[in-house]
């Protein structure tokens, strides 16, 4: 059996990465737009803990403990705008939020 | 099996589980951008939190294992469902899913893949696995001194001293950041402002 090295989480990591920009480029729906985004923070902070590990010291884990405060920032603000968005134009799909094209 | 090299990364079980964990991550990962129902989307989604945590405990990290778990799964997860409760979900999930551009968008993720893939197998050699492990024992507890600070205690001052962390001041920052999200969300949401 190989033994898990480093490479191993990076690879996880950027298929989780990868789908989470899959995500956001491809679908309509915010609320998964949004949840793509807290995919893309996942793989970041699994870089970050397998990092920590390889170079044998912490700071990584307190950098990923940073990322978690401000994936929940971003979630409330962006599912607030979500909502007062909704409020107004009774739609979450993103290609119908259009006011500011011209 | 080859000590040196594997004392790096020692996996806390077999190597069983780390496939395992990576599988559900990535299968549930892909649940999340392709089911039409948004319910069905944020329980994947709770499934990949749970397996990253997994992740995160094999590399001798509990602590962050924790913080994922409570806030992911049992903070921002929440959030996600109220609002999916807002929102009217029965009339998007009739309607088309993904966007006209979309096969511009998995190109251009492919692409990323790639380049991601190409500096993988051309720079694997730049780290080394190197044989330095964390302490396992007290790895919270570092975490916590780092972010908290500690009571230094010593003959001459028996009641002790407070020792600021290295990342003290960035915690609050942090606090103050998260004061902002929710006086930022409040607002946003009131009807009238």
């Amino acid at each position: 059996m190989v033994p898990i090295t480093t490479m191993h989480y990076l690879v996880v990591a950027a298929a989780l990465f990868v789908l989470g920009v899959v995500g956001v480029l491809t679908r309509r729906n915010v609320v998964i737009i949004l949840m793509s985004i807290e995919l893309i923070l996942n793989a970041v902070n699994l870089n970050l803990v397998a990092f920590s590990r390889t170079w044998g010291n912490l700071h990584g884990q307190l950098f990923a403990i940073f990322i978690v405060v401000d994936a929940a920032a971003e979630a409330a603000i962006g599912l607030g705008i979500l909502i007062a968005f909704f409020r107004n134009k009774e739609t979450i799909n993103v290609d119908e939020i259009d006011l500011l094209k011209w | 099996m080859n000590p040196v090299l594997n004392a790096g990364a020692a996996p806390i079980a077999t190597s069983f589980f780390f496939y395992f964990l990576a599988g559900a991550a990535i299968l549930s990962g892909l649940l999340v951008i392709t089911r039409r129902n948004a319910v069905h989307s944020a329980l994947a989604l709770i499934v990949t939190l749970l397996s990253v945590s997994g992740l995160y405990l094999m590399l001798y990290a509990p602590f962050v294992a924790g913080v994922q778990i409570i806030v992911y799964a049992g903070g921002i997860m929440v959030l996600f469902l109220f609002v999916i409760m807002l929102v009217n979900i029965e009339r998007v999930s009739k309607e088309r899913q993904f966007n006209r551009i979309w096969p511009v968008g998995l190109l251009a993720s492919c692409a990323l893949l790639a380049v991601f893939l190409a500096a993988f197998t051309k720079g694997k050699d730049l780290f080394h696995d190197r044989p330095i492990t964390l302490p396992e024992d007290s790895n919270t507890q570092q975490v916590a001194t780092m972010l908290y600070g500690e009571v230094v205690k010593t003959i001459q001052n028996p009641k002790g001293q407070y020792m600021i962390g290295q990342y003290t001041f960035a915690f609050e920052i942090a606090s103050l950041l998260l004061l902002v999200a929710i006086l930022g969300a409040v607002i946003m949401t009131k009807k009238k402002i």
